[in-house]
């Protein structure tokens, strides 16, 4: 069963994409660390580690698309399934600091030293070992986005109203995290990380690897996307976006269906925002604003929802742009921001991705017709 | 009202109220398997909130509602009633627009629901071969690779008969199946649907007295919410009652 769904995930665009992210997997950190820095190809660290930060927030944007642009709920609240990934590896990176932290207490993060904590809270335990801290990037987003879809979906929740329960549940998350009892560094959030799985964290080859791991993730959620995509289920998602009350009238249970699509994209957003610490070398409650959330329906927008090339295009032409202008014209990145949404959205509805692909299929010459119908008259064989 | 067993479909003493309204009024109506009813009547008659109450998009006030007998559908909801049996076809064609006609009919063919066997599933040779044979009955084969949206609103119907074969049901319940049919196309549908009379009970919605005369069933009339008359045609049309109040003199 494993290998069909992997063989019909490999659809022609699907094999094209996976085989571009790893060649830029092992590409750019080659061209960073075999290179030397003279030498024209030479890719600088900065701009290893600013490309990986684009593609943990491509997998974000696929992850948002898999439920919105497939299945018709908009979630303004993906930023926090993205945080919650993030502040599980950020807790577990902090254990890796050990006593070379300020205070040099052997067990307790700096903060706590600070706020006069005695011993760790039981919720840090296990977070010193990687495979408790990767079961619980996975397992929190996910868990999350179980009980609340299955709440929302199993009382018909839909629409904006869904989308503004999102954007609460984000904004509570961001608020309980502020909060210095939370035990999660408050305000400041959780930083200067030493180590990752025993390698320092700020070398080069250390960011390298993260790159390419950040790229094959992102090559796996492709695949991950275009099976269930490409499956009976994925035709049931669409079903459920255009016709939801039909589709529950052909028997299909719409909730579990929702549930699903919510769970999976929760899960890959939490591990997009868990390679996203890492490289940014910071986690923070600001990751919970309700705007960064809107910002992922920009990209998501842009690329081109309902497709799975879009999203990843979007994101990485977004925050390439963001990062030209917010180093040009600083002031006026979010006028552009919000410009750019309503360009699309008026011009653009299908996103650049949308908008090529009905460009592709207006100029392919209409295929000859079937043989005509038979008469209205003749019956056909019963 | 008489003994529920042996029937497919059993309204007993139906009320349904919106805001006050009384959409239905001790509405009771029996199907048996195998049979066709055509329910005709005023707007506002009810009619398809009757629909409603059977499919489990409305929880009736009051009343019950039995299904092969033995079933009570008031305590289900849509997907449990569709997954029981009871196939609807909607009085606004609905069909999934954006995905091709074979798509619109293999996601109405029965088979497993779930999440997880949708995800596993591969078509079968039986199952593409029984989606051909609809798309042939629904006279849609020539264009199954072209998108729902695309079909004329004739062929939507057409379409959306087709999926309720490909569901399975015993009982059909049909909500004006000839709204934008040419006359060749209704008579034809007329033609389809005593067939699937032959198996299955059917319960059609309808204005177009023709239509009704073609389907040659049992008739009911519905008006304010409760049955006006019953029987063939001809006795329904000749009841003084369904003169004044739909007929028109």
């Amino acid at each position: 069963m494993i290998t069909q769904m992997l063989f019909r995930a490999l659809d022609r665009r699907a094999i094209w994409l996976v085989a571009i992210l790893i060649a830029v997997a092992i590409l750019v950190p080659a061209g960073n660390l075999l290179l030397p820095a003279g030498n024209p190809l030479h890719v600088p660290t900065y701009a290893v580690t600013l490309s990986g930060k684009y593609l943990t927030y491509a997998i974000l944007a696929l992850a948002l698309d898999l439920v919105w642009g497939y299945c018709g709920i908009l979630s303004l609240g993906h930023g926090a399934f993205f945080a919650l990934g993030g502040y599980a590896m950020g807790m577990y990176l902090m254990r890796q600091i050990g006593a070379r932290g300020v205070y040099a207490n052997p067990v307790l993060p700096d903060f706590m030293v600070f706020l006069n904590y005695k011993e760790l809270p039981w919720f840090w335990l296990g977070f010193d070992q990687w495979w408790f801290a990767a079961i619980m990037i996975v397992l929190v987003p996910g868990l999350l986005a179980f009980v609340f879809g299955w709440f929302a979906f199993r009382s018909r929740v839909t629409g904006v109203y869904l989308s503004i329960i999102t954007q609460a549940l984000t904004y509570a998350l961001l608020l309980a995290f502020f909060r210095n009892d939370m035990g999660l560094g408050g305000n400041n959030g959780l930083t200067d990380f030493k180590d990752i799985l025993g390698q320092p964290i700020q070398a080069a080859t250390t960011r390298g690897g993260l790159f390419a791991a950040t790229a094959i993730t992102l090559a796996l959620s492709v695949l991950v996307c275009t099976a269930i995509v490409n499956s009976k289920l994925g035709k049931v998602m669409i079903a459920v976006r255009d016709a939801e009350s039909r589709t529950r009238f052909l028997g299909y249970r719409v909730e579990n269906v929702k549930l699903f699509a919510f769970v999976v994209s929760a899960v890959m957003a939490g591990i997009a925002g868990a390679l996203y610490v890492p490289q940014v070398g910071i986690i923070n409650p600001g990751e919970f604003e309700p705007s960064n959330s809107i910002e992922v329906v920009i990209w998501t927008a842009v690329g081109g929802r309902g497709t799975i090339v879009g999203p990843i295009i979007g994101a990485i032409l977004v925050n390439f742009g963001k990062t030209i202008f917010t180093g040009a014209l600083p002031e006026y990145w979010l006028f552009a921001l919000g410009g750019l949404f309503v360009v699309v959205t008026l011009f653009l509805p299908r996103g650049i991705v949308g908008t090529l692909h009905g460009w592709r299929a207006r100029r392919k010459p209409i295929a000859p017709p079937e043989p005509a119908p038979a008469a209205l008259e003749a019956r056909p064989a019963e | 009202m008489t003994d529920k067993t042996g029937t497919m479909l059993y309204l007993n003493g139906v009320t349904v109220s919106f805001d006050g309204f009384r959409a239905l009024n001790k509405l009771s109506i029996i199907v048996h398997p195998a049979e066709m009813l055509a329910i005709i009547g005023p707007n506002g008659a009810g009619k398809t909130t009757m629909m409603d109450i059977i499919t489990g998009k409305t929880r009736p006030d009051d009343g019950e509602v039995f299904f092969d007998g033995r079933t009570d559908v008031t305590r289900l909801d849509e997907a449990d009633i569709a997954n029981l049996g009871i196939g609807r076809k909607f009085q606004r064609p609905t069909v999934f627009e954006s995905q091709t006609v074979w798509e619109n009919i293999e996601l109405a063919l029965k088979k497993p629901r779930g999440v997880f066997s949708t995800l596993a599933y591969r078509a079968s040779k039986a199952d593409t071969d029984r989606i051909e044979e609809i798309l042939a009955i629904v006279r849609l084969s020539s264009r199954k690779s072209e998108l729902a949206a695309d079909l004329s609103h004739g062929q939507k119907q057409w379409l959306e008969v087709g999926m309720l074969l490909a569901q399975d049901p015993k009982l059909l319940l049909v909500d004006e199946p000839v709204a934008g049919m040419t006359d060749a196309e209704t008579v034809e549908t007329a033609k389809l649907l005593r067939e699937i009379a032959t198996t299955r009970s059917v319960v059609v919605v309808e204005h177009d007295m023709s239509f009704v005369r073609d389907l040659g069933s049992r008739v009911t009339c519905l008006a304010e919410g409760s049955v006006l008359a019953e029987g063939s045609l001809d006795q329904v049309s000749a009841n003084p009652l369904v003169i004044e109040r739909y007929l028109g003199r």
